[in-house]
């Protein structure tokens, strides 16, 4: 039997970064909202208290904080010729769950796309002519959004945050000691940079001698204490190198938890109700308009949400799945280039440097998720990709987010895995080495995407999300053409050897990446070639909106939150002072 | 617009509402520990927060073994103390007591395969699709410990793998390693040994409260300081020796009076 609740306003799909964004800003605009999280509600001093938070068993190997795959994960394979198969551990990517998801064990790693990433298509296709942006049967597209549109709501994030960095480019004026390869900022970060430790300093050194532009990473991990535009507190960060994968103890590293759920928990017009999972989307008749979401709890208990407004803010893979499941918009064809829903899915492409000294203690256990001075020399179209045969690029990061031993002890070039020579090796190098991280833009191609499996099904009998996807030639040679860049500065640094970990061979789901997964809803200019227009509103359901990074028309070289929480910020805004007052499509097809 | 509240502890005031499920019970016994099936809850009018509640980790506890049978350690034992040898640099995977930290995972949520999606079909993927396995951990250590047995004795007189010298354990521990040595009864010899590697590696270096890990000696050996919580006064100190013993979170010896 399915309860019918009581109507809302408004009903969130999930209770991460964008979840949390949006129930903000609309029970701010006085809605009446009711967000659904499949996952448990979380916070700092029950879920991650300092006296059990460092904990690498049970956080990174055990995924206690991660989706548990064991009832619903998604079916994977390299290309249409596979039969694609359950991901039946967490590795490639690490998945959240329950509030704040995510953003619990993210980095903080906070960066902004810079301005001709949002003209992929429109920007190499004038710089280097049309074959650019169609070889290797690439799909890219221009986002639909200009940088100086999200501008604002990328400084909106940075004050939610305390983000602390220092500004490369403020007002148009090149500043000393930021990224001079940013778009313009129209303010200083809230707060300044983190001091750096021995190996990104080393690697900052090393990176100015050969002309490159090193940079404090700007980070979410913060430098000082902070009260955020929402009244939440914000501390310091200590270092204790248990950052990404891991909850932060000390509230500081901004997360839902830290900044936004102290204060929008507290607003009389917001519901959170947790262990409920969103089974489908409801449409009317005539499927131009949705009339709610149906959703089950943990005690199997069957409801229907009516909502006026549907915000998925579940993450890319299950916004996506929720679109296919629900009829919303026609599914992506590999084979005919038409439909949308599931097209352009991309990820992040990711190699390493591994640099050992004999005479340096690195002490890599001195660490946070965004500690690191970077260089963006080699990003985007920062560069002459004249002759290189590829687009895109990466920012190369002298990085130390921690030592944890399991995870992070590097050895050097032909040690075995195993026996003596390997636990020697581990015993001579762990203080004395770290690496250098090569953080590379993927772009959108014609044969990865996402649909539903055909075979696989979860336990409440839906299909399973099925990935189709492989690294192109055009990754390849970018990810070489930057991991020999990051090598000339490992050299530059005078260690005793370097260790190049190059991206080779087709997509592996064992060894762990980045859980940077974009596309599969993505926004553009016109319903022929996206789901949902510049403000995340579906073209099909104008009532629905899709947030997150599904929206990426493919992945540039950064780190997705920031951009992705702009997005939100922008939705928001255009949702509260266009859409209420007259709802239906905000951009006319 | 309401006045926006100042956030942490101050502000966590328990309001939530338990849902009328039947397992309202539910509340104030173990509280969600990263497994399926906690209670839906309804929250409303604040950030709950729940005296005396904590998501503290589990420990391990006793010194007999649960898991193996006493051939299944002999195994074990056999082979960890092959991947991590003892010397004068630091302790063996033996001396850090990973069999005993290996039959507690098996014993519990890990072995049962709690993280894992093992629902069919089972067709045999490509190795870019990892895991494709229907057994469980604890299946497969099971499978693959009499599977290993089994062929020894069939191609060492009679030997069990344990009973093989040093540099027989080791060639069979690097064709396992890559995937040249096949198994009968279902079980593929290099999905095995990458979990034992991992699995030990994990025994190895992971909290004492766990079971392996013994003294720390492994944290003592590269120099990792463990459940430390502060390091902000050596971020800027480039290059100097950080002095602290390592801590775990039951502290360490010379705590409480402890030698």
């Amino acid at each position: 039997m399915v309860t019918t609740l009581k109507p809302v306003e408004a009903v969130i799909v999930g209770f991460g970064w964008t979840g949390a964004i949006l129930a903000q800003q609309l029970c701010d605009a006085g809605l009446e909202v009711v967000a659904l999280e499949r996952g448990p509600w979380r916070d700092t001093s029950t879920d991650f208290a300092t006296g059990f938070a460092q904990d690498e068993l049970r956080y990174m190997w055990r995924h206690h904080l991660f989706q548990n795959v064991s009832d619903d994960t998604l079916t994977i394979r390299n290309n249409v010729n596979q039969t694609a198969l359950p991901m039946r551990h967490l590795g490639s990517f690490l998945l959240g769950t329950g509030v704040g998801s995510g953003g619990v064990h993210w980095n903080g790693q906070i960066w902004r796309f810079l301005p001709s990433d949002f003209l992929t298509k429109s920007h190499n296709e004038q710089r280097y002519g049309k074959k650019s942006v169609t070889d290797y049967d690439l799909t890219v597209q221009d986002w639909g959004v200009t940088y100086d549109e999200l501008e604002p709501f990328y400084n909106q994030f940075d004050v939610l945050c305390g983000t602390s960095g220092k500004a490369g480019n403020l007002n148009g004026q090149i500043q000393p000691g930021g990224n001079p390869f940013e778009g313009s900022r129209s303010a200083e970060y809230p707060t300044p940079p983190m001091p750096q430790t021995y190996g990104p300093t080393l690697f900052g050194k090393a990176a100015a001698e050969l002309g490159r532009h090193p940079f404090p990473h700007p980070t979410g991990n913060l430098s000082q204490p902070y009260v955020n535009n929402l009244g939440a507190q914000l501390g310091a960060c200590t270092y204790c190198g248990f950052c990404e994968k891991f909850g932060c103890g000390n509230y500081s590293k901004a997360s839902p938890q830290t900044t936004v759920l102290p204060y929008v928990m507290a607003k009389s017009n917001f519901t959170l109700r947790t262990e409920s999972e969103v089974l489908k989307v409801e449409l009317s008749p005539d499927r131009k308009h949705a009339t709610g979401v149906s959703y089950v709890n943990s005690a199997g208990e069957e409801f229907f949400q009516p909502a006026s407004i549907v915000i998925l803010s579940s993450y890319v893979l299950q916004n996506v799945r929720l679109l296919l499941l629900s009829g919303i918009g026609t599914p992506y064809d590999p084979k005919t280039g038409l439909g949308v829903v599931g097209k352009n899915y991309a990820y992040q492409t990711m190699s390493s440097v591994n640099v050992f000294f004999d005479d340096k203690l690195i002490n890599p256990f001195i660490g946070a998720g965004a500690l690191a001075t970077v260089v963006d020399d080699f990003n985007g179209d920062n560069f002459d990709h004249s002759g290189l045969g590829f687009i895109g690029g990466a920012y190369i990061a002298g990085m130390v987010t921690g030592g944890r031993p399991i995870e992070m002890i590097y050895t050097p070039q032909g040690t075995p895995a195993w026996g003596m020579a390997w636990k020697h090796a581990a015993a001579k190098n762990y203080l004395r080495s770290f690496s250098l991280s090569v953080h590379g833009s993927c772009m959108s191609h014609r044969g990865n995407y996402l649909d539903l499996d055909p075979t696989y099904r979860d336990i409440h009998g839906r299909p399973m999300l099925r990935m189709t996807f492989d690294f192109t030639d055009n990754e390849h040679k970018m990810s070489d053409y930057l991991t020999d860049r990051a090598g000339e500065i490992a050299k530059a640094m005078n260690p005793r050897e370097i260790k190049l970990n190059r991206r080779t061979g087709s997509w592996n789901v064992v060894p762990y990446q980045t859980t940077h997964n974009t596309g599969g809803a993505i926004m553009g200019d016109s319903p022929a070639n996206s789901v949902v227009n510049k403000y995340l509103q579906s073209w099909d359901v104008p009532n629905v909106f899709s947030m997150g990074a599904g929206a990426f028309p493919q992945n540039a070289g950064y780190n997705p939150t920031a951009t992705l929480a702009a997005l939100a910020y922008h939705s928001a805004q255009a949702i509260i002072q266009q859409y209420l007052k007259n709802p239906g499509p905000l951009v006319q097809a | 617009m309401d006045k926006p509240i100042p956030g942490r502890r101050r502000f966590l005031i328990s309001t939530a509402v338990v849902a009328g499920t039947g397992l309202a019970g539910a509340l104030g016994a173990k509280i969600h520990d990263g497994e399926l099936g906690a209670p839906p809850r309804t929250y409303k009018g604040g950030v709950p927060w729940t005296e005396g509640q904590a998501d503290a980790p589990p420990g391990v506890s006793g010194t007999d073994f649960k898991f193996f049978t006493p051939a299944e350690r002999v195994f074990i034992e056999a082979a960890v103390s092959r991947l991590i040898p003892n010397d004068e640099v630091g302790p063996g995977a033996l001396e850090a007591n990973v069999p005993f930290f290996l039959d507690r995972q098996l014993a519990g949520p890990f072995g049962r395969g709690d993280h894992y999606y093992l629902g069919g079909p089972w067709p045999k993927g490509t190795p870019e699709q990892g895991y494709q396995s229907r057994f469980s951990p604890a299946q497969l250590y099971r499978a693959a410990i009499a599977a290993i047995d089994k062929y020894t004795r069939a191609n060492f007189n009679g030997a069990d793998f344990a009973k093989l010298s040093d540099d027989d354990r080791d060639k069979l521990l690097k064709s396992m390693e890559s995937g040249s040595l096949q198994l009968e009864d279902g079980v593929d010899a290099k999905t095995f040994f990458t979990m034992l590697l991992q699995n030990t590696k994990e025994g190895y270096f992971s909290d004492p409260i766990y079971g392996g890990n013994k003294d720390m000696a492994a944290w003592k050996m590269i120099g990792f300081p463990g459940a430390h919580y502060d390091y902000r006064e050596w971020v800027t100190r480039h290059g100097e020796p950080v002095p602290f013993p390592p801590v775990g979170f039951k502290g360490r010896p010379g705590w409480n009076g402890e030698t």
